[in-house]
C-alpha cells in the first residue's frame, strides 16, 4: 500500500514539475518573440526544412483522405439522391476539420521528433551548455526560430492539405461518383465561407504553438543519453498528438458557436 | 580571483556538493580531482553559472555569479573560457565556423575576418586551418576536438581564466601529451589561471599548481604536490591508492623531480 501511495505521490510531482515547466518554457519563448538578437538566417532554415519538407508528406495525407473520406460519402449520399452536396460535405469537412488536423498530426510526427531529437543530442553533447557559455540564449536560437517557422508554415501546409484533399475529392466524383465538375466545384465553393476559412486558419497557428513549445521543451529537457533522447522524440510525437486532438476539440467547441453567423 | 564559499548543490534530492569551498588565484593551475561522480564537473558549471547551488556562494573577482541575472551572468562569462569534455563543437558546424562563432555572433566583423582570426587561433593550438578548417568536428579525432575547443574558448572570450572538463579523458598518450603541452603552454604564456576537473591522476599531477580532492562531494583535500604526498587523510589515500603504489614507476616529469 505504502509502495502505492509513494509511487502515485511521485508521479503526480513528476507531472506537477513538467507542466509548471513547460509552462515557465511557453512564456519565455513567447517572450522572447519581441526580443533582439534575431536569427534571420536561422528562421528562413527552419521554415524550409519544416514547410518544404513536410510538403510532401502533407500533399500525400490530403489526396488519399479526401479521397477515401469522398468515396464514403458519395456512396452514401447516393442513397439518398443527394450526391450533389458531395462539394458541401467536402467543403465543411476538409477545411474546417480533417485538413488542419491531419496537417497537425504529421508535422507532430515529423517535424517535433526531429526538434526534441536535435536539440536532445544538442544537450547530452553539452552544445546547450557551450551555447550558454558564449553568452548566446538557446531559446532565442533555437526555440524561437522554430515556433516562428511553424507558425508561418503550418497555414501554408493546412491549405496545400485542403486543396489537395478536395481535388481527390474532386477526382472520385469525377470517375466514381458521376457528379458532375461544375456542381462539384461550385458546391465546393458555396461552404468555402469566412467562417470555416477562419477556423481552417486558427487551428494551424494554435497547432503551431503545441508542436513547438512541447516538441523544443522535451528537447531542452532530456536526461540520459541516447535513450533519454529517444524516450523524450516519442513523448513529444505523442504528446503533441494527443494535444492536437484535443485543442481541436475544444476549438470547434468555443469557436463554433462565436461564428455560427459566418458558418 | 575564484572563491567557493560553503557551496552545496543536490540534483533533485540527490546531493552532489556538500559545504563546498576553496579559491583560483590569479594566473594559478588548479586541479581538481576525484572519483567518478564526486561532482568534479558539477563545480565547473556552477562556477559558469550554469547551475545555482543551494545554499553557498561563488564569486568570481569579488562578484557573486549566484545571485546575478542571466544578463548580467553573460558579462561574466566573457572573462571565462570553457572547455566542455568531448569538446561540444557545434556538429551542424564547420571547424573553422565553431572557432569563429563567438566573434560571428556578437560583432560585426566580416566573415573574412573572422576566418583570418579563426585561422589564426587553429595555428595557435598546433592545428593546420587549410587542413581542418572547413571539416565537420565528427571527422577530427578526440584530441583534434579537444584543441578545437580550445582555441574557440580563447577567441571567444579572450578569458583570464580557463575552465577544462576531462581534457585529456579518452585521448591515447600522444594526444593526451598534446593537449597538456598546450594547456601548460597557455597558462604560462598568457597567465590565465586554470582549472582542470580529471580523474586522470597522472596528467593532474604533470600541469597543476595545487590540488583539490573531491570524495562524495566534500573537499578531502586542498594543497600542493608535497601536501598531497604526505596526506594521511583516508579519502585521498583510498583515491590515489592504486597510484601511489606504483608512483616509483610512473613517468611523470613533475613526479620524478621531487
Amino acid at each position: 500500500m505504502a509502495f502505492i501511495v509513494t509511487f502515485v505521490n511521485d508521479r503526480l510531482k513528476f507531472w506537477a514539475f513538467h507542466t509548471q515547466g513547460l509552462f515557465h518554457f511557453s512564456l519565455k519563448t513567447l517572450l522572447s518573440l519581441v526580443r533582439q538578437p534575431f536569427y534571420v538566417t536561422e528562421t528562413l532554415e527552419q521554415m524550409y526544412l519544416i514547410g518544404v519538407g513536410s510538403l510532401f508528406l502533407v500533399a500525400l495525407t490530403g489526396i488519399f483522405s479526401g479521397q477515401g473520406f469522398a468515396l464514403a460519402f458519395s456512396q452514401e449520399l447516393a442513397t439518398f439522391g443527394a450526391k450533389d452536396y458531395l462539394g458541401r460535405i467536402m467543403s465543411i469537412a476538409i477545411v474546417r476539420e480533417l485538413g488542419p488536423t491531419l496537417t497537425g498530426l504529421m508535422v507532430a510526427a515529423r517535424v517535433s521528433a526531429g526538434i526534441t531529437a536535435e536539440i536532445g543530442a544538442m544537450k547530452s553533447s553539452n552544445q546547450i551548455d557551450a551555447m550558454l557559455a558564449f553568452g548566446i540564449d538557446p531559446i532565442k536560437k533555437i526555440a524561437r526560430p522554430r515556433l516562428i517557422s511553424l507558425i508561418v508554415m503550418m497555414p501554408v501546409l493546412t491549405i496545400v492539405c485542403d486543396l489537395v484533399a478536395l481535388l481527390g475529392g474532386w477526382i472520385i466524383g469525377i470517375f466514381i461518383a458521376n457528379v458532375s465538375s461544375t456542381m462539384y466545384w461550385s458546391s465546393v465553393l458555396y461552404k468555402l465561407n469566412y467562417g470555416n476559412m477562419l477556423m481552417g486558419m486558427v487551428k494551424p497557428i494554435a497547432f503551431s504553438f503545441i508542436i513547438a513549445f512541447v516538441s523544443c521543451y522535451l528537447g531542452f529537457t532530456s536526461q540520459g543519453g541516447t535513450k533519454g533522447v529517444g524516450r523524450a522524440t516519442t513523448n513529444s510525437v505523442m504528446m503533441s498528438s494527443i494535444t492536437i486532438l484535443i485543442v481541436n476539440f475544444i476549438i470547434t467547441k468555443t469557436l463554433g458557436p462565436m461564428i455560427k453567423g459566418y458558418l | 580571483m575564484i572563491e567557493l564559499r560553503g557551496v552545496s548543490f543536490s540534483y533533485w534530492d540527490k546531493p552532489v556538493l556538500r559545504n563546498v569551498s576553496f579559491r583560483v588565484h590569479e594566473s594559478e593551475m588548479v586541479v581538481i580531482m576525484g572519483p567518478s561522480g564526486s561532482g568534479k564537473s558539477t563545480i565547473l558549471r556552477l562556477i559558469l553559472g550554469l547551475e545555482t547551488p543551494q545554499a553557498g556562494q561563488i564569486l568570481i573577482d569579488g562578484q557573486n555569479i549566484c545571485a546575478m541575472r542571466e544578463r548580467d551572468k553573460q558579462e561574466v562569462r566573457k572573462r571565462i573560457g570553457m572547455v566542455f569534455q568531448d569538446g561540444a563543437l557545434f556538429d551542424s558546424m564547420t571547424v573553422g565556423e565553431n572557432v569563429g562563432y563567438y566573434l560571428l555572433e556578437h560583432t560585426h566583423l566580416s566573415w573574412q575576418e573572422i576566418s583570418r582570426r579563426a585561422a589564426e587561433m587553429l595555428g595557435f593550438v598546433g592545428m593546420s586551418p587549410d587542413e581542418v578548417g572547413d571539416k565537420l568536428p565528427e571527422e577530427l579525432s578526440g584530441g583534434m576536438r579537444r584543441r578545437v575547443a580550445i582555441g574557440r574558448a580563447l577567441l571567444s572570450t579572450n578569458p583570464n581564466v580557463m575552465l577544462y572538463d576531462e581534457p585529456t579523458t579518452g585521448l591515447d598518450p600522444q594526444m593526451t601529451e598534446n593537449v597538456l603541452e598546450l594547456i601548460t603552454k597557455l597558462h604560462e604564456e598568457r597567465q590565465i589561471a586554470s582549472v582542470i576537473v580529471t580523474h586522470q591522476i597522472a596528467d593532474a599531477l604533470e600541469v597543476a599548481d595545487r590540488f583539490v580532492v573531491l570524495h562524495e562531494g566534500e573537499v578531502a583535500f586542498d594543497g600542493s604536490l608535497e601536501e598531497l604526498r604526505a596526506s594521511t587523510d583516508q579519502r585521498v589515500m583510498s583515491f590515489l591508492g592504486p597510484f601511489r603504489e606504483s608512483w616509483a614507476r610512473v613517468a611523470r616529469k613533475k613526479f620524478i623531480a621531487l
